[in-house]
């Protein structure tokens, strides 16, 4: 057999289904049932990774989540890349393709190993800060060497094949964790009627139980797990999903669920990969479990150094035994499960060194009889080998005082498990906002009490037996269950193992015959190359926070969180500033628990399902006549239409010009329109317009300026009067939204006695905008209505028949031209737009877009709100004083911000029209005025440009924008120093470019 | 994600669904004329920015389009109630002095 390691009996894989897969591109074998890691184990692979800051060679360390070391790069292509995946959780197919994520250039040889062997002590905490930092030009050169040596996997290089889901769910009890707690919790709340899920990360619900061999009711307890979700499946209102890690616990009981569904096996490309659940649940039981915390010693990040419990797991679920001859270090009863396991599995087990003197468990004296050697009140002080472990150096210790105190002697061995105890798995609870508390019981924190609906159960309260789990678990449940006022069921406890345990010690750090600052390294966090050394350093260089010592020497902030290493960091924190561990505090986990696929997260809200995309009545003809479209809101509008290869330059060119010679046409339908009734709505209007609205008579057209509170100008439109008490506003196309909240914001808080209807009628109407001289005779084809200029007047509006069809005719120019703006219900608005078409083809109909319609509004100096205006200006910087009334009785919104003193002052920047000196330059928008172009450097700027364009109709460019007083320094000189080092000069202008009289409108 | 009870609709509804529009009971002054600069930049800008309790407007958007108060605690981003404009919460949230 090719898999050294693998036993020929026993655990959870199917030894008739080998599965062959590739790691570093050197083809290996493994059974179904297998995770990558148990299957690198089962093939003798020792060194998984490289350090991050030492480059020392490391192995997998743990079998769960909460593995530091080995974080894979997996994928057969470069569209399949998956960087950050934890070895330990993920299962084995056929044709799994991996790599490790560190080592460069390899893994064994490694080019920082260098620098971390000849810097190696020089490297202490906050290095990067007092090295990279000077000279700081420095920094860039160093980033790119120091983010390649260090990174944990790349993206892919093509886009994401799969596909991802999002499903919302609502439940009455979510359970977390499928262990013996999570089991007997979902088992009783589904019994009683409630609405269950039951969520768990691993491959196989069960948690502990599969890998160990305690009994429950007389049978393996993978038989119990078996038997228990077999009653779960078959109830109606259970939703069971394993693979399924919670990874945020976010407010009022909102939580994350990232399921996988095709990442443990070979799948075509193109499928579901993963689901986000969102769900939010009435309760939560967090049956989350706890991590073994390794013990802290000389050199412990050898590969083979490994935590008991993940020994236990690789040897009974796995059938995986990772070495020859094992060591283990204790300082509780659990430990010596490992030396038992392995012992079973017919290896030798060299001895077991716990911390303890005196110890008399179950387990301990189960070691005894099996004639395994213990030494008592003994740490591991050192491991020694090059690239895996060979043996260690073990010692008498007083771990109170934290000394040697004994001579040392050597063990030969390749494996060295440690237990320092177990932390509970509280990080789901902290992403709730509380701090978890230190229980002294269970040596480590665990959740705090919670406003939330959450109940905890199991080791993440700190138990450490299977039966006070499953009680946990159903009581639990009951409790919830009666707080849903349901029947609650009656579940019995399952019977169990006994088990004496002798007390744990509260020891982390096993002492060294030398200072900490010169033993061996004694890593902490091994995703980071955190030392105990470093975190003495860091508090004796004054970090006494907890979360500065953190920030000092990355503590916990892998892609792990810290999972083996906070509490160990913090024991050595607090002992080295003489404090308690409570007294010192724990840092905070945040979501997510382990790393997710940006791809869970965006789900199908990518691509064209991004945002949502609204189209015009007429896009379709806009896109078969070759429009190019711009983005505004989320409308699609056509910006130019270019004949055949015309540049744009060009097309809008010819645009300009065919609209003012004879007649263009633009697809307005996007405007914001908002219906107003009721016997409120003129005088709502005269309080939310800075002008008057009292007089405005059924058939007439006002544009009216919106500011805010402050005085500053946010939004703009043309309001007409459609009767009495009926007003039609419109908007900007981008506002409409934000306008019609604010409109319904001021009527419900403030003014709620006016009474007054408001609806958004934008999708509801296709809107046409025929403008130039030969408008009228176009229009006038296809109406009975009268277009005489003096029946129809400019800013009249009349109801009447276009095209066949029911229509409002609004006679409002936004280019200043003999303009009418034909709306039609949306449903005929290609019919009619097409019709128009027909009848102007004798005058040259040219359909022009925004691009077009802002250059022809700017050679008439119409200002387009949100380009011209940025929330800083006022009507009068603008020279719109005409738009403003100040004497209506009711004092407008914008009225008072518009008196505060600094807007009156005369030298503020105000509108005023560019005209460059040199007509072919068009300045850039956005470029800066000087009125010194010689001042020194920084010169005073007096104002920007906000529009500036070529106008083909006057055959030069245009511009306006903002200068320092500017209305009244009119045909003086402005200068506009530009990127590339030249100087336009200009002169201050009216911003109306094009008939300032006004007389092509009025025809 | 908030879970908020819309006093409107009468249902408990997704934080997606609303806008959040700032601290409430900020009345607009009625006669604008008469107040200071000073007293209306107040209005304008200055909000409180307790650790706990606070009221705070928001706006159910994507629902019924209407606004409604809620007692917000930021610190447990609990929602102790939502109520009406132009009433005053039943719970016992001590005031803030721009509350009054």
């Amino acid at each position: 057999m090719s898999q050294p390691n693998r036993l020929n009996s026993g655990g959870r894989i199917d030894r008739d289904r080998p599965i062959s897969f590739k790691w570093r591109g050197k083809t290996l074998t493994g059974f179904e049932g297998d995770t990558l890691a148990s299957a690198l184990l089962a093939n003798g692979v020792s060194t998984v990774a490289r350090s991050f800051k030492y480059s020392r060679p490391r192995g997998i360390v743990a079998a769960g989540a909460e593995e530091p070391n080995a974080i894979m790069q997996l994928g057969a292509t470069q569209a399949t890349q998956i960087p950050n995946v934890r070895a330990t959780q993920q299962a084995l197919y056929e044709g799994l393709v991996a790599a490790p994520t560190s080592g460069w250039p390899s893994l064994r040889f490694d080019l920082m190993g260098l620098v971390g062997k000849i810097a190696g002590s020089a490297m202490p905490p906050g290095f990067y800060y007092k090295t990279f930092m000077y000279p700081k030009t420095f920094w860039m050169t160093y980033e790119k060497f120091i983010r390649r040596a260090a990174g944990f996997g790349r993206a892919p290089k093509k886009p994401d094949p799969d596909q991802y889901d999002k499903v919302n769910q609502h439940c009455d009890v979510l359970v977390v964790g499928g262990g013996p707690a999570g089991l007997m919790a979902a088992f009783t709340a589904a019994s009683s009627g409630a609405r269950v899920i039951l969520a768990d990360e691993q491959e196989e619900m069960g948690g502990q139980l599969l890998s160990s061999h305690e009994t429950i009711d007389g049978q393996i307890g993978a038989n119990w797990v078996k038997a228990v979700l077999e009653r779960l499946a078959s109830m109606n209102d259970v939703i069971l999903l394993p693979r399924a890690t919670v990874n945020g616990y976010h407010d009022h009981n909102f939580l994350t669920i990232h399921e996988r569904l095709t990442d443990h096996i070979n799948v075509q490309s193109g499928s579901v990969r993963q689901r986000l659940h969102r769900v939010r649940a009435k309760w939560v039981i967090l049956a989350t479990g706890a991590h073994e915390r390794p013990l802290v010693f000389g050199n412990n990040d050898l590969p083979g150094c490994m935590l008991c419990s993940a020994v236990s797991t690789y040897i009974n679920r796995y059938a995986v035994v990772p070495g020859q001859r094992l060591v283990v270090m204790t300082s509780n009863d659990s430990g010596y499960q490992a030396a038992i396991d392995w012992h079973q599995a017919g290896r030798e087990v060299v001895a077991v060194v716990d911390t303890r003197e005196g110890v008399q468990g179950d387990l301990v004296n189960a070691a005894r009889a099996r004639g395994i050697t213990i030494f008592q009140g003994s740490g591991i002080i050192d491991v020694k080998g090059r690239r895996h472990v060979q043996s260690v150096e073990i010692a008498k210790i007083d771990a109170e005082r934290h000394r040697v105190v004994g001579g040392s002697q050597q063990l030969l061995c390749d494996t060295v498990a440690s237990s320092g105890g177990w932390s509970p798995v509280v990080h789901l609870s902290c992403h709730t906002g509380r701090r978890p508390e230190w229980s002294q019981d269970a040596l480590g924190f665990v959740p705090a009490p919670t406003k939330e609906p959450m109940v905890a159960a199991g080791a993440v309260t700190g138990c450490t037996s299977t039966a006070d789990a499953m009680k946990q678990g159903r009581d639990a449940a009951l409790k919830i269950v009666e707080a849903l006022s349901l029947m609650s069921a009656d579940v019995a406890i399952p019977e169990t193992e006994s088990r004496e345990q002798s007390p744990g010690m509260a020891v982390f750090h096993i002492p060294h015959t030398k200072p900490t600052s010169r033993a061996p390294k004694q890593f902490v966090d091994f995703q980071n190359d955190v030392t105990a050394a470093a975190i003495e350093i860091s508090c004796s260089e004054g970090f006494e926070s907890i979360e500065h010592v953190k920030r000092y020497t990355a503590l916990g902030f892998g892609t792990d969180q810290g999972k083996l290493g906070n509490i160990n960091g913090l024991a050595i924190a607090a002992a080295a500033q003489q404090k308690s561990i409570p007294e010192v505090g724990t840092t905070m986990f945040r979501p997510n628990y382990t790393p997710v696929s940006f791809g869970a997260m965006a789900g199908r809200d990518c691509g064209a399902l991004f945002d949502p995309i609204r189209y015009t009545a007429m896009h379709a003809w806009h896109a078969r006549q070759g429009a190019m479209f711009e983005d505004v809101g989320q409308w699609k509008r056509p910006w130019y239409f270019p004949k055949g290869r015309e540049s744009m330059a060009d097309a809008v060119n010819r645009e300009c010009v065919a609209t003012r010679e004879s007649v263009g046409i633009l697809d307005a339908s996007t405007l914001g329109k908002i219906d107003i009734q009721g016997p409120g709505a003129r005088e709502f209007l005269g309080r939310v317009y800075t002008n008057a609205w009292a007089k405005l008579a059924p058939g007439r057209c006002r544009y009216g300026l919106m500011c805010g509170e402050d005085g500053m100008v946010f939004d703009d439109g043309v309001t007409s009067c459609l009767g009495e008490q009926h007003f039609l506003m419109t908007t900007t196309t981008g506002g409409a939204a934000r306008v019609l909240e604010w409109l319904e914001f001021y009527h419900q808080t403030e003014w709620p006695d006016l009474e007054l209807y408001m609806t958004s009628v934008t999708d509801q109407w296709a809107t046409m905008t025929i403008s130039g001289p030969n408008s009228r005779q176009l229009l006038a084809k296809i109406t009975d209505i009268d277009l005489s200029a003096d029946s129809f007047r400019y800013m009249d509006w009349k109801p009447g028949v276009v095209a066949g069809v029911p229509a409002r005719i609004f006679r409002i120019s936004f280019t200043g031209e003999l303009s009418f703006e034909v709306n039609v219900q949306a449903n005929y608005g290609l019919h009619v737009w097409e019709a128009l078409f027909e009848a102007g083809a004798e005058f040259n109909l040219t359909p022009y877009g925004t691009e077009t319609m802002h250059v022809l509004r700017a050679e008439k100096g119409f200002i387009i709100a949100g380009q011209d205006t940025d929330g800083s200006i006022t009507p009068y910087d603008l020279g719109m004083d005409w738009a403003v009334s100040p004497n209506k009785p009711f004092s407008f919104i914008g009225k008072r911000g518009m008196a505060r003193a600094d807007c009156v002052r005369a030298d503020r920047k105000q509108w005023v029209g560019i005209k460059t000196k040199d007509p072919s330059i068009v300045l850039p928008e956005g470029a800066q005025g000087v009125f010194d172009p010689n001042a020194p450097i920084p010169m005073p700027m007096v104002g920007h440009i906000t529009s500036s364009y070529w106008s083909a109709n006057l055959g030069r460019s245009i511009a306006q924008g903002f200068v320092k007083g500017g209305l009244s320094k009119l045909g003086e000189a402005v200068y506009y120093p530009l990127a590339d080092g030249s100087v336009v000069e200009a002169e201050i202008c009216s911003p109306v470019f094009i008939d300032p009289e006004g007389e092509r409108q009025h025809v | 994600m908030l879970h908020i009870y819309c006093p409107h609709c009468g249902e408990y509804r997704e934080e997606d669904e609303f806008h959040y529009k700032g601290q409430a009971h900020i009345a607009r002054p009625l006669d604008p004329e008469a107040c200071s600069d000073q007293e209306w930049g107040e209005y304008l800008y200055f909000r409180d920015n307790p650790r706990g309790d606070h009221r705070e407007v928001w706006f159910h958007a994507t629902g019924c389009r209407k606004f409604f108060n809620v007692v917000r605690n930021t610190l447990t981003y609990e929602i102790r109630e939502s109520y009406l404009i132009g009433t005053q919460p039943k719970g016992d949230a001590p005031l803030g002095a721009a509350d009054s």
